[in-house]
């Protein structure tokens, strides 16, 4: 056996390790989207608050009146919806271009993971609201969010860590200070989305 | 000198039966039907090889149903395990008695 024909042979086992065990389809363009959306959103719902209001400090006075809630909702559901939709589509686009099945064992080992963290968030944020407690709101979306693509990050580029790290802090911060909540949260799932997709885009771009 | 040719593993000198060899050993398992889209095999190919692995027991089959489909699940053995990386280990020695000859 020729030297060259180990090192192919060896080539080939790395290669079908790395494929079979992670998804590398994630585009970093959907990540700059979901947060071009996610800051679009937030100014939007920091202009309903300053109509209304004349103050950026989400406080008890808001929870005299839920309907300001019911549209800031309206507009996170919107975002969240928005940025799956894209991560998606882009996702597909980008294994089809590989010439790989996007439905793959991998893929599937990464959605439930995700979804575990992500359905328990979902449902601890509706009990808040349904107990008309706001000001956890977004320090929980950016908690179980970052918990998510912890989970997440073993199936796919390992840098997605760091951005779930990252989540997380801001989510904490969010809960010591709610009052800036909203602020916090456009941080989170606008800018480091936009950095974090910027950087992923170009790092791993063929 | 010992020849590192010796240690080799003949069910390995295909290259396909180290590919699922490789897939099987860095999962806990996986399906006929996604192993023949990872390795772009046809359906007979891939089973002629699985069944050849079957035979020296390396892997382990797990037969079930999804609703009314088949699923196949394969996943390797201890033994599998063993022997893949003996095979590793006898291609890395290839390598290294090359270098120094």
């Amino acid at each position: 056996m020729e030297e060259k024909d180990i090192h192919s042979e060896l080539a080939s086992i790395r290669s079908l390790m790395e494929r079979s065990t992670k998804f590398l389809s994630l585009s970093g363009l959907s990540g700059v989207l979901a947060g071009i959306y996610a800051l679009t959103g937030a100014f939007i719902g920091y202009s309903l608050i300053i109509e209304k209001y004349s103050d950026l400090t989400i406080s008890d006075s808001y929870s005299i009146n839920p309907s300001i809630y019911h549209q800031l909702y309206g507009i996170a559901a919107l975002v969240l919806s928005l940025s799956i939709l894209t991560a998606i589509l882009l996702s597909i686009r980008g294994a089809k271009k590989k010439g790989e099945n996007y439905w793959n064992p991998v893929s599937k080992r990464l959605m439930t993971n995700m979804a575990i963290p992500l359905a328990t968030g979902g449902l601890f944020i509706l009990i808040l609201i349904a107990k008309a407690d706001y000001q956890f709101i977004a320090a929980s979306s950016l908690i179980f969010y970052g918990l998510a693509l912890i989970a997440a990050s073993q199936y796919t580029y390992a840098d997605v860590k760091y951005l779930g790290s990252c989540q997380i802090v801001l989510g904490l911060l969010a809960a010591w200070i709610p009052e800036s909540g909203l602020l916090f949260w456009a941080a989170g799932f606008g800018i480091l989305h936009i950095v974090y997709g910027s950087i992923m885009h170009f790092k791993y771009k063929q | 000198m010992k020849n590192p040719l010796a240690q080799f593993n003949k069910a390995f000198e295909n290259r396909i039966r180290l590919q699922i060899m490789s897939v099987l050993v860095a999962n806990v398992n996986y399906d006929f039907n996604s192993l023949k889209e990872l390795l772009e095999l046809t359906d007979g190919n891939l089973a002629s090889h699985l069944k050849s692995l079957e035979k020296e027991e390396y892997i382990l089959i797990n037969k079930t149903f999804i609703g009314k489909k088949p699923n196949t699940q394969y996943s390797v053995s201890e033994k599998g395990k063993t022997a893949f990386a003996k095979h590793l280990d006898a291609l890395e020695n290839l390598i290294k008695q090359q270098k120094t000859p």
